[in-house]
């Protein structure tokens, strides 16, 4: 055939082709211009956690164009972004960060990869590279320490907290923690580092308040999880705490639930498992779930309502469909954005740099001091979706404080209205700060001082 | 014109036997060589040389392995990734547990480790052929990231089960920036290149053909079939641990179970495909395009879209052309990227005057 | 100590589970059949069939109204992919083609996500995924009237196929392409006519499994990943029998709930990502062609 013939001989001359003009997209050394301030956006928009990366980076996308359109940028400085598909895979997100590393003659200042396989990748990178690593509530929890984790911050609350909360809520619907003792509670929970990053903490609870815990493990994709919810059949336990990653596992640990007959008013889902993506495909089955929450859903809240109005009354919104404003990974993207931000503005004010970009060390030193005061939350506009909180140079954590909400087969309710912190916050801090000494004893590290 | 072996002689026989018969070939390779140590280390940037280039060599080593079972001993199998996770796991307990142990010692003992590993699993090879072969290596595939995982002394109990990888320590100097680890991987991979070059075209790769060709012929003729099979096996997973290794240690700097998933095993038998089933030069070439492509793609597709269109679709367009592209080279060029080389060289051969 | 019930229960769940899987397998098993390709592009069809289905009801269209576009839809891309992909390989190997279908298989997701967007839907079949509360009260075993309903279907569409491949000419043609394309185009079946009906067949087997799936998961990119489940159903039942895939199909959900219930917790479980595969390698060394797969000779 001519066609195929052709095609043949011009095979070499196209793929020679594609191949320069990648090389000629690649990273150019174009100036910056003056007063911009560039963030990196390592989105994960296909795949099995397509729908957490679109809401997420959609929020963080959405909140960045807002500042500019409606403030005109930070103090003037306008924000700018480059994105890249990580594809969720911790291969993808190391040249993601490589490649959003520099633009222009500017740095990345921070990162956030929204997942802990990818923190993991380049959380060892941070502090040679002078990026903040922000992991809204995921990846490694003893970053809480900042002084072993000078670069990490783990704002506003990290997995310890969230095991913590959980139990303590089933404590209160048992009438006291003494009622928990002899109780049984089910971790059941993807395979791999994230579904098992909780458990230190929840074992030594679980040993103190003698609640016989069992650990079931899931493997990826988890579609299927019939042998596990005939063993928690077998089982009888009290509670479930599940840690699942993407929306198939976690619709599916709720229609499987269903099919065994086990109660869904006693299953507690994680932050990042918990989200209407989840809910919603297990339709009625999904009625009287819990879920903890790090970022209340809603689209009352003054930030996101303005966002409506502001970012998409224009057509500049980000989210492929509009009506997933104001769900919960949307305005935890929201919220991840406005911290950011938030440390930027402080970075200006510190190193007296208003109206001018900051460098990644004084990004750090700006987003260590977020103050997020009930006044100032109200100010931002996200009073209620995240609870007040401040950064120190110890403590990377803020708050550690979540809310519990209830699916009601078309959306979340607040159970608790206040924020809900540990019963025994020392302990989770002093775990964290043993595991982190742990890990600076292996590195090597010698822990900053603070004071 | 440029490219003419007239005028060459063989006069001795190592002349005859020797890797590069071409004087054009030798001065082409050396060329390639002084670039790649000493050029290209000094002018790369950072995100070029760690996030493209050293992936890339690390990938190719891995394609090479799985090429020497798939395109020399005509094994098809899916487990590449798994005996990567088995030789990155290898060297982080080797340098953990034995004190003092020289990297480039443990990154070889963890190639051994994988080959030994690679033996076992090679097994069902000697009754089971083709695709079924291929379905029963996805066992290993599965078997060996979930026993990582799962056994916790293998992460030396490390609660969080990602592990951060040591320094590269060789002779005392720790190789920490992107150079330095650009050059321990190139000399790894240069080395094992050789090395796979000699066997393929030796005894040894002869008998991978006679098996992938006819193995019952082969085995009429007096070739052990277990043997072969076996040592194909075992030489294609000591080039996928080495690789692992480099790839945990050189690239990701951290160990951890999935980063070896059987995505990552079915991109290294593209690798192999694209690139040229049996062909050295087609693992580097197949590895490039596979690895890249999807990192131009969204590079370019950001450059030309900018923010205009919705990220999400571009994403998914990227992923669509990916699998154009595969499917286009399997039409037009079923040989691969190694095949199109051989035909331009042929071209060159004959320029500007190919009648 | 084993509870009998318990040990019943999850015989039963596990059961119904492989039925699930035949059901994608069944898919891989046609296209074998018929033209020697190991599909793998097969989870990309179901994910894509049953996404169109939904998004075609997002649409307005009612569900019967929705099924019949969905159904042309596969068949239309049955035949693209016939045309475009295999028909320009015809006589490569057998790696080659299983290379394509993985390239076929990023085409079909792109575009997929391109078309209908990231979002997780939900499928409403209008058959309960809850246990059946008489059978539970008499017998304590759950199953659902989605479980049953699967069951149904999967012997339906096994029948139903059987009765193609041996009672009719289309179906006797196909055994004829499956043994020899070059004979069989030699004494005038039309090939391409017969390539083009099996991947619509195909197409509308995988929009089966995807709604029965969808019902109970959601309709998401995660169903992509079924094929993997559906891998050592196929080995171990053989890549050429419709049968097979049933019989294999009970096998490995039987055998990896009883696996991941009674030995996993000593391992600390998740045994049942990779104990299907193990089994299906010990089948396999015991007979390297499957249970029913059609024996090779082999000849110098």
């Amino acid at each position: 055939m001519l066609i195929d013939a052709i095609l043949r001989r011009a095979l070499p001359g196209i793929v020679a082709a594609s191949a320069l003009i990648g090389v000629a997209a690649a990273p150019s050394t174009a100036m910056a211009q003056v007063a911009e301030q560039y963030f990196g956006v390592p989105s994960s928009r296909v795949g099995p956690y397509a729908a957490m990366g679109t809401g997420y980076y959609g929020g963080i996308i959405d909140y960045l164009n807002y500042v500019n359109m409606k403030e005109g940028g930070v103090n003037g400085v306008k924000l700018t972004y480059e994105e890249c598909e990580t594809e969720y895979n911790a291969a993808r997100t190391v040249e993601c960060y490589q490649r959003l590393l520099q633009k222009g003659d500017q740095k990345m200042v921070v990162f956030d990869v929204l997942g802990t396989p990818g923190a993991y990748a380049v959380i060892g990178r941070m502090a040679a590279d002078n990026v903040v690593l922000a992991q809204y509530g995921y990846g490694r929890t003893d970053a809480a320490d900042g002084r072993v984790w000078p670069w990490v911050f783990g704002a506003h609350s990290n997995y310890w907290s969230q095991i913590a909360v959980q139990l303590n809520f089933m404590a209160q619907k048992e009438g006291g923690i003494d009622k928990m003792k002899g109780k049984t509670v089910v971790h059941l929970h993807i395979d791999t580092a994230f579904g098992r990053e909780p458990l230190p903490a929840m074992r030594l609870i679980a040993k103190e308040w003698g609640i016989n815990l069992v650990e079931i493990a899931v493997p990826a994709p988890g579609l299927e999880q019939q042998s596990q919810w005939l063993q928690i059949r077998q089982l009888k336990p009290d509670w479930i705490t599940f840690w699942g990653a993407g929306s198939g596992m976690n619709s599916t640990a709720i229609t499987t639930a269903a099919r065994v007959g086990f109660p869904r008013e006693k299953i507690i889902y994680v932050t990042f498992g918990g989200a209407e993506e989840d809910m919603i495909p297990a339709g009625d089955a999904a009625k009287g779930t819990f879920v903890t929450a790090n970022a209340v859903p809603g689209k009352t809240f003054g930030l996101i309502a303005d966002i409506e109005k502001v970012v998409y009354g224009v057509g500049k919104g980000n989210l492929g469909n509009p009506q997933r404003l104001g769900t919960v990974y949307y305005n935890r993207g929201v919220s991840a954005a406005v911290m950011w931000v938030e440390g930027m503005r402080n970075a200006q004010k510190i190193h007296n740099k208003v109206g001018k970009p900051v460098t990644g060390p004084e990004f750090r030193d700006g987003y260590e001091a977020i103050n997020m005061t009930p006044e100032r939350l109200k100010e931002l506009g996200i009073d209620g979706i995240v609870p007040p909180f401040k950064l120190s140079c110890l403590n990377h954590e803020g708050a550690g404080k979540f809310k519990i909400m209830q699916w009601d087969g078309a959306k979340f309710q607040i159970v608790s209205t206040d924020w809900v912190a540990p019963p025994d916050p020392a302990f989770i801090r002093k775990l964290i700060e043993d595991s982190a000494a742990k890990y600076a004893a292996e590195n090597n590290i010698t822990p900053r001082t603070c004071s | 014109m440029f490219y003419r072996e007239a005028g060459q002689f063989r006069t001795t026989y190592a002349q005859d036997t020797q890797l590069l018969p071409l004087r054009e070939d030798r001065v082409g390779m050396a060329f390639m060589l002084i670039i790649a140590f000493g050029v290209i280390p000094f002018v790369a940037s950072d995100y070029w040389l760690s996030a493209l280039l050293i992936p890339w060599l690390i990938l190719a080593l891995v394609a090479l392995g799985q090429n020497i079972l798939m395109g020399y001993a005509g094994q098809l199998s899916l487990g590449a990734a798994g005996f990567m996770a088995v030789g990155a796991f290898a060297c982080y307990n080797l340098i953990l547990r034995v004190d003092g142990i020289p990297f480039v010692v443990a990154i070889a003992l963890s190639g051994v480790c994988s080959a030994l590993v690679g033996i076992v699993f090679g097994l069902p090879s000697l009754r089971i052929r083709g695709l079924y072969l291929a379905v029963a290596t996805l066992a290993s595939q599965f078997f060996i990231v979930w026993a990582l995982d799962k056994f916790g002394w293998f992460k030396n109990y490390d609660v969080a089960g990602v592990i951060t990888a040591q320094q590269i320590v060789i002779f005392g100097h720790t190789f920490a920036t992107p150079q330095e680890k650009y050059w321990v991987v190139l000399v790894i991979v240069a080395a094992l290149t050789w090395a796979a070059k000699n066997m393929a075209r030796g005894s040894i790769g002869r008998g991978w053909m006679a098996v992938r060709d006819m193995d019952v012929a082969a085995e009429v003729t007096g070739l052990p079939l277990m043997r072969t099979k076996l040592q194909a096996f075992a030489i294609s997973s000591f080039y996928c641990g080495v690789g692992g290794a480099l790839f945990a240690f050189a690239y990701l700097q951290t160990v951890e179970p999935s980063a070896f998933t059987i995505e990552l095993s079915f991109r290294i038998l593209f690798m192999v495909i694209i690139g040229g089933l049996g062909t050295i030069l087609g693992s580097f070439l197949g590895a490039g395009f596979i690895l890249l492509t999807p990192i131009f793609l969204n590079i370019l597709f950001h450059a030309i879209f900018g923010k205009a269109v919705d990220a999400t679709i571009t994403s998914a367009l990227e992923q669509v052309i990916f699998g154009v592209m595969i499917i286009a080279f399997l039409i037009f060029e079923p040989h691969g990227l190694a095949r199109m080389w051989q035909q331009t060289k042929e071209r060159l051969r004959l320029w500007p005057f190919p009648h | 100590m084993l509870d009998f019930q318990f040990f019943i229960e999850v015989l039963v769940g596990g059961l119904l589970s492989g039925l699930m899987y035949s059901l994608v397998a069944l898919g891989f098993v046609l296209i074998y059949k018929a033209s020697g390709v190991f599909n793998f592009a097969q989870g990309a069809m179901v994910f894509f069939a049953v996404l169109s289905f939904v998004g075609f009801m997002e649409l307005g269209l009612p569900f019967w109204g929705a099924l019949p576009v969905t159904v042309v839809l596969m068949v239309i891309v049955g035949m693209a992919t016939e045309r475009f992909v295999l028909r320009p390989l015809v006589n490569q190997n057998e790696n080659t083609l299983l290379m394509a279908t993985i390239g076929l298989a990023f085409v079909i997701e792109g575009v997929a996500q391109m078309v209908w967007g990231v979002d997780v839907r939900r499928l409403d079949l209008g058959i309960k995924d809850e246990p059946i509360s008489w059978l539970a009260d008499k017998t304590g075993v759950f199953v659902s009237q989605l479980d049953i309903t699967a069951g149904v279907v999967a012997g339906v569409m096994v029948a139903a196929l059987g009765l193609l491949f041996s009672r009719t000419k289309v179906g006797r043609g196909l055994r004829a392409v499956a043994d020899d394309p070059a004979a069989a185009l030699s004494i005038g079946i039309p090939l391409k006519h017969i390539w083009m009906l099996v991947w619509a067949a195909a197409g509308v087997v995988a929009l089966v499994a995807g709604m029965l799936w969808g019902a109970r998961s959601g309709v998401q990119f995660a169903l992509v990943l079924l094929a993997l489940k559906a891998l050592p159903v196929l080995i171990i039942g053989g890549f050429t029998s419709v049968p097979g895939v049933i019989v294999a199909g009970l096998i490995v959900g039987g055998s990896e709930k009883l696996a991941e219930v009674y030995i996993g917790p000593s391992f600390g479980g998740g045994i049942e990502g990779w104990f299907p595969y193990m089994l299906a390698v010990l089948f396999l060394l015991i007979r390297p062609e499957g249970l029913f797969g059609e024996k090779i000779i082999r000849r110098v």
